[in-house]
């Protein structure tokens, strides 16, 4: 699936999201899915937030001393036998991928969950280069069936629904049976493995992403539930990890402690049921593994957000707990966001990596209602950084010109008290003789933004501070 | 001690420009409750918070406003606000508009300190425990974003309302999730709010309650204008109207009562 930058046509996705019935169905999933679970486990442990901030002190400390773990963590992989191979942007990635692939002389790739995958859109240049990619993630094998992208960082297919992933395996797998029951999510599960173990067995490259890398060992480690994620990295000749630099992290304790918050605020697991730690190529007294072990590690403007005020955002372990309480995301779903990365967390990446110019809606499109920010496990800003995004725009005068022209009429009274009650006083005064007999407005000359879904109150007539001196006069 | 006994406190009370212009009853509530809890209540001339420039990147004119502000508010022992958004841009935001300016960064830390949200400040700071009010009929009450999150107001507002005569709470489904409001955004990605408020118009209908409270009045007319779209007769109020007796006025967006 070639990747399409649509975030300039937010607006135009919500519209086509909120009226899709399936879409809108699925998403119902979200709030029941995560949001209880979480909650659950996090007030069963009386150290989360304590672990929270931990988990921030973590990141904070790895990002202000980047240059040196990445460094130490380059060097124990090579000493595992392993190899690092940095990517300054998404086609070198790719193409360091593909050369691994060819020299290999690959024709099957598997790959486990990655959105580094994503973000260079490898499956792509994969397929392009006329070898096979499979996903072997139950999540990104429905959604590569189907030629789409994933609505969410860790469910991928999370936009679907059950009928509509057993109408696609009956249209792909054309050996079942129609009398094969698919209706109970396990049953898809088990069918899926039976087709994907073929796979597994041919593949000559596993492609995994990474959720941490560890400095002190060179070590990446995956969290999955499938056990997909195994398979693909061990049975292959060669394993590749494709990872952005941010994933490092300084020590084993360390990333002890983050797995303690991550899955618990991603699917309110207290653990995943897979933890899997790699470290360089099969050795000779293992009894199995890889023969090669790559690292690549994908930069592609995140170095940039260094020292600047974005930089609280590459403290993100990717749980996805902010779009799961998005009522943004709750109503529009993930494709609607228009690139890789949805939801707040997506708001505030996609701007620094793709520009501010095409993702410049996603900062926008937020009630800063802050509860991405109250249930981060890296306590991200979320809210702040969508400002400083707001800022940004403000400033290249990007934001739409009624927003621009309507912002300065109203500073312009704003910050002229005197004017300000003048003009306030017989606008109300006004408005509320119009409104008087109903209460409120179904049209209002200028609300239209408004009154297009709600009614507006009339103005009870005189302004307070008015009424307020009148008052304050009478007494004295 | 004593001295906190001999003087009254003088609070500057912050209508919101919203209250100000829709709804001044609300601010005259505040005052009573202001009054009540033993202070003195001044009202500075005023316009808005800057929230509504400072949400959409405006830094310059947010930072205005707010020493705009600043200046009013000088001299007063507390600022207050009925208005957990508001009184949150004040306490919270404004002092990040003078990061890396000494003077002014203190002088914004100063006034943050003061600032307070209208029940919060009347429970925590003043320690009331009841008021003295009648209200005949359930309600039920949304937890506006910035006071729930940024300022902790979540209790406080049920406590208040559980010593008025007559009255009952019916939690609603979900009361801490946003309207949809968000300041401009209700405007610039109106479908989306429609989408949001109505997932609350539902719970909020579902609960049963008679009167919708909230302690902001943006999300209120937000609320109130969606339920009334839908023509599902629940009416709204600003909880400092039910908590100082004063709800003479029509609920948000009604009518006068035809004599």
């Amino acid at each position: 699936m070639t990747l399409h930058v649509t975030s300039p046509a937010f607006k135009a996705n919500a519209h086509e999201a909120l009226s899709d019935e399936a879409l809108q169905r699925a998403l119902t999933n979200v709030e029941k899915g995560f949001i209880g679970k979480r909650k659950k486990v996090a007030d069963k442990l009386p150290e989360f937030e304590a672990l929270r901030d931990s988990a921030r002190d973590i990141k904070n400390h790895t990002l202000a001393h980047l240059d040196l773990y990445l460094e130490a963590y380059e060097a124990k992989v090579t000493a595992a036998g392993g190899h690092v191979h940095f990517a300054p942007t998404a086609a070198d990635a790719s193409k360091i991928v593909l050369d691994i692939c060819r020299r290999v002389g690959a024709k099957v790739v598997t790959k486990g969950k990655s959105m580094i995958s994503e973000e260079i859109d490898l499956n792509t240049h994969i397929e392009a280069a006329g070898m096979a990619a499979v996903e072997t993630d139950l999540g990104e094998y429905i959604i590569q069936l189907r030629g789409e992208t994933p609505s969410h960082i860790i469910a991928p297919a999370v936009h679907l629904n059950r009928d509509q992933v057993e109408a696609d395996f009956r249209r792909v797998h054309t050996d079942l049976p129609d009398d094969r029951d698919l209706q109970a999510p396990e049953s898809l599960l088990a069918e899926a493995r039976g087709v994907l173990r073929k796979r597994f067995l041919a593949a000559d490259v596993g492609i995994t992403g990474a959720n941490f890398l560890v400095a002190e060992t060179g070590t990446s480690i995956i969290v999955t539930n499938e056990g997909n994620g195994d398979l693909t990295q061990t049975l292959p000749k060669v394993h590749i990890v494709l990872a952005s630099l941010e994933k490092l992290v300084p020590t084993l304790d360390d990333v002890s402690q983050m797995l303690r918050v991550l899955a618990r605020s991603a699917t309110g697991q207290e653990m995943s049921v897979y933890t899997t730690f790699s470290t360089g190529p099969r050795r000779p007294d293992d009894v199995d593994g890889p023969g090669e072990y790559h690292v690549v590690l994908l930069d592609n403007g995140r170095s940039s957000m260094l020292g600047g005020e974005f930089q609280d955002m590459l403290r993100c372990i990717r749980c996805g707990a902010c779009m799961n309480h998005c009522p943004v995301y709750h109503a529009v779903g993930g494709h609607a966001y228009g690139w890789v990365y949805p939801g707040p967390m997506g708001a505030v990446l996609s701007p620094s990596l793709i520009g501010v110019d095409k993702a410049g809606h996603l900062p926008n499109a937020s009630t800063f209602c802050g509860r991405c920010e109250s249930v981060c496990p890296v306590r991200i800003p979320l809210p702040k950084l969508m400002r400083h995004w707001r800022e940004r725009e403000f400033e290249r005068n990007l934001s739409p010109a009624p927003v621009r022209y309507g912002l300065k009429a109203w500073g312009f009274f704003a910050r002229r008290p005197a004017l300000y009650r003048l003009a306030t006083r017989a606008a109300m005064t006004t408005l509320s003789l119009l409104g008087r007999n109903k209460g409120r407005f179904a049209k209002l000359p200028l609300a239209g933004g408004w009154t297009a879904y709600r009614d507006f109150p009339a103005p009870e007539g005189k302004t307070f501070q008015a009424r307020w001196k009148a008052q304050q006069d009478k007494r004295a | 001690m004593a001295t906190m006994i001999d003087t009254k406190p003088r609070v500057g009370l912050f209508a919101t420009c919203l209250v100000d212009l829709i709804r001044p009853s609300v601010g005259f509530a505040a005052a009573k409750l202001i009054e009540d809890a033993g202070c003195e209540v001044v009202v500075p001339s005023q316009t808005c918070c800057g929230q509504p420039a400072f949400n959409s990147g405006d830094r310059a004119t947010s930072r205005a406003i707010a020493l705009q502000v600043m200046d009013a508010f000088q001299g007063v022992d507390y600022v207050v606000a009925p208005s957990g958004s508001c009184a949150g841009m004040l306490k919270k935001h404004v002092p990040e508009l003078f990061e890396g300016e000494p003077d002014l960064a203190r002088r914004a830390a100063a006034f943050s300190a003061k600032v307070h949200e209208l029940v919060s400040f009347l429970v925590d700071v003043r320690g009331v425990t009841s008021v003295e009010a009648r209200f005949d009929g359930s309600v039920t009450y949304h937890d506006s974003c910035s006071g729930l999150r940024e300022l902790g107001v979540k209790t406080q507002p049920r406590k208040l309302l559980e010593s008025v005569d007559g009255l009952s709470i019916s939690e609603m489904r979900d009361p801490d999730v946003c309207c949809g409001f968000g300041g401009t955004f209700a405007v610039k990605y109106g479908e989306i709010s429609d989408a949001i408020v109505a997932k609350k118009a539902e719970n909020v209908w579902a609960s049963e309650a008679g009167t919708l409270l909230a302690g902001d009045l943006g999300c209120l007319m937000n609320m109130a204008g969606k339920l009334q779209r839908q023509g599902r007769e629940v009416k709204a109020r600003h909880v400092a109207e039910v908590l100082a007796g004063m709800t003479d006025e029509p609920a948000i967006g009604e009518p006068a009562e035809k004599v």
